[in-house]
């Protein structure tokens, strides 16, 4: 096996079932079921994906939408898993896939640091150790006691930002929220990304803007109706785009 | 295998965190906050042993007492298994955004019901000691039952949380099962006082075991004979089992119908 691989994605192809009719309940269920009225439109997200990651590499994932971005990195992450083929993903990974989805309403953004850092496998101790340097990116030092239901959303994203990124994952997954915030936060997002590069940690990153991607990636995955049309260096794979 | 207590490793911190939050949000806001836990059932003890010592009568010695172990046992369960079953749901957008041991949501509502157990454990001693009752030293023997009630509690709220994910008619379905399993448990009556069919419908249930087990300890000075233990053991487990079947095969699809 290759020791530098980070990310590993072989074969994978995931299908969902939308049925035509969504049975919330028994009756309806036994009733469809037993006129064999249950039909099913299958519907390929992704089809026979391949590709290998190797550390250090950030990879930019490009496509129209509905191109299968968000649904491929989410069995990177491990939220979905394929249908067919396997994911294998070597190192700790920083989901960065919907910013405050682990966040209660109701609990204080104090509470919530040691919640969703714990969401993210980090225990209380650990995120002590981290706390100054969240309050301090997110900016947020005289809210920490306030429910996060009072926030903005451009606050909550701040603060889910600041604890996603903590310490050096292996693996970061980006999915569009560097378009959140205002400008001058944006910038602080991609300096942190660009630190964490320098540092060694692979990146995943979904952008609809072909500018950012050939800013942050070395490499392009290009996807259009859950095919992969191409994998390879970035700056031709962009240019390529930009012409379709 | 080794695989799966790794990851657990690495999310115990969460469970942790999901327990505390369950507890925090229930008292948020409510003056006297954990201090519920311990009222509630001494307020229904106080209006079920002035409805039935007045109207229907038992003969019980000591009937709050009576009342109130039953209504611990079994209030535990149905809030156990309640909160797990709705557990999944209620986590959806989270499941659909990150990675989570899945089985965490229903751990910790259990967890959380467990916290308020002991919440009304202590209003039981509390009943005890004002109603001068003995207390003995088979009350120590009193882990024992809640362990198997705890095990049976997970297993059931496993495979409710499973099957809701699917179908939401269950939510409503079991609301109105609780409610006729409170009548199936010897909870109010005396299990002696019924007639013989009925008797042995309320001995199937697994609760009826357990309580019995929790009443001879904690009121009676009485051991629990060993056949108890073992049917307890069996049933509790068995649903375990099961439940960890049902959940570990549809786990990888709720993400689907969430």
């Amino acid at each position: 096996m290759n020791d530098n691989l980070a990310v590993k994605v072989e074969h994978v192809s995931m299908k969902f079932n939308m049925s035509s009719e969504r049975f919330d309940n028994f009756k309806e269920y036994v009733i469809k079921t037993l006129k064999r009225q249950v039909s099913y439109n299958e519907f390929w997200a992704l089809k026979d994906i391949s590709f290998e990651v190797n550390k250090g590499d950030s990879v930019g994932l490009v496509g129209l939408n509905g191109s299968g971005k968000s649904t491929l990195l989410k069995t990177i992450a491990g939220v979905l898993k394929p249908t067919k083929g396997s994911v294998a993903v070597y190192g700790t990974v920083a989901p960065l896939i919907e910013l405050g989805a682990g966040f209660d309403y109701d609990l204080t953004a104090d509470e919530n640091i040691y919640l969703n850092g714990a969401l993210l496998g980090h225990s209380r101790k650990e995120m002590g150790e981290y706390y100054k340097d969240i309050v301090e990116f997110s900016e947020l030092s005289e809210f920490m006691n306030v429910p996060i239901k009072n926030f903005s959303s451009g606050m909550v994203s701040r603060l889910a930002f600041a604890i996603a990124t903590i310490g050096t994952p292996d693996i970061l997954i980006v999915d569009e929220v560097l378009s959140v915030g205002d400008f001058r936060f944006q910038q602080k997002c991609v300096e942190r990304i660009q630190a964490m590069m320098d540092a060694g940690t692979t990146i995943l990153f979904v952008s609809h803007s072909i500018e950012q991607v050939q800013s942050i990636c070395n490499k392009i995955v290009w996807l259009e109706k859950g095919n992969m049309v191409k994998y390879g260096d970035a700056k031709e794979i962009a240019k390529e785009y930009q012409n379709t | 295998m080794s695989v799966y207590i790794q990851n657990f490793l690495k999310f115990r911190p969460l469970l942790n965190e999901l327990v505390a939050r369950d507890i925090k949000i229930k008292y948020r806001r409510s003056v006297l906050g954990v201090l519920w836990t311990l009222l509630n059932p001494l307020f229904m003890m106080i209006i079920l042993s002035v409805v039935f010592s007045n109207i229907f009568r038992f003969e019980i010695e000591n009937y709050p007492l009576y009342i109130l172990s039953g209504q611990v046992v079994f209030n535990f369960f149905s809030d156990a298994t309640n909160g797990a079953m709705t557990s999944i749901i209620n986590s959806g957008p989270l499941i659909k955004k990150v990675y989570v041991p899945k089985y965490l949501f229903v751990i910790s509502r259990i967890f959380s019901s467990f916290i308020n157990l002991m919440a009304s454990f202590t209003a039981l001693l509390l009943v005890m000691v004002a109603t001068r009752s003995e207390l003995h030293w088979s009350v120590l023997l009193v882990p024992v039952p809640l362990l198997f009630l705890v095990v049976l509690s997970t297993g059931v709220g496993l495979i409710l949380s499973a099957i809701t994910v699917k179908f939401r008619d269950i939510v409503h379905l079991y609301g109105v099962f609780t409610t006729a399993l409170m009548y199936l448990t010897p909870v109010i009556y005396p299990i002696t006082q019924l007639p013989e069919w009925l008797r042995k419908l309320v001995e199937l249930n697994p609760l009826t075991n357990i309580l019995s087990m929790v009443r001879d300890v904690m009121i009676y000075n009485h051991i629990f004979s060993p056949m108890s233990v073992i049917i307890a053991i069996v049933e509790s487990f068995v649903m375990l089992v099961l439940g960890l079947y049902v959940f570990y095969k549809k786990q990888d699809s709720f993400i689907l119908s969430i």
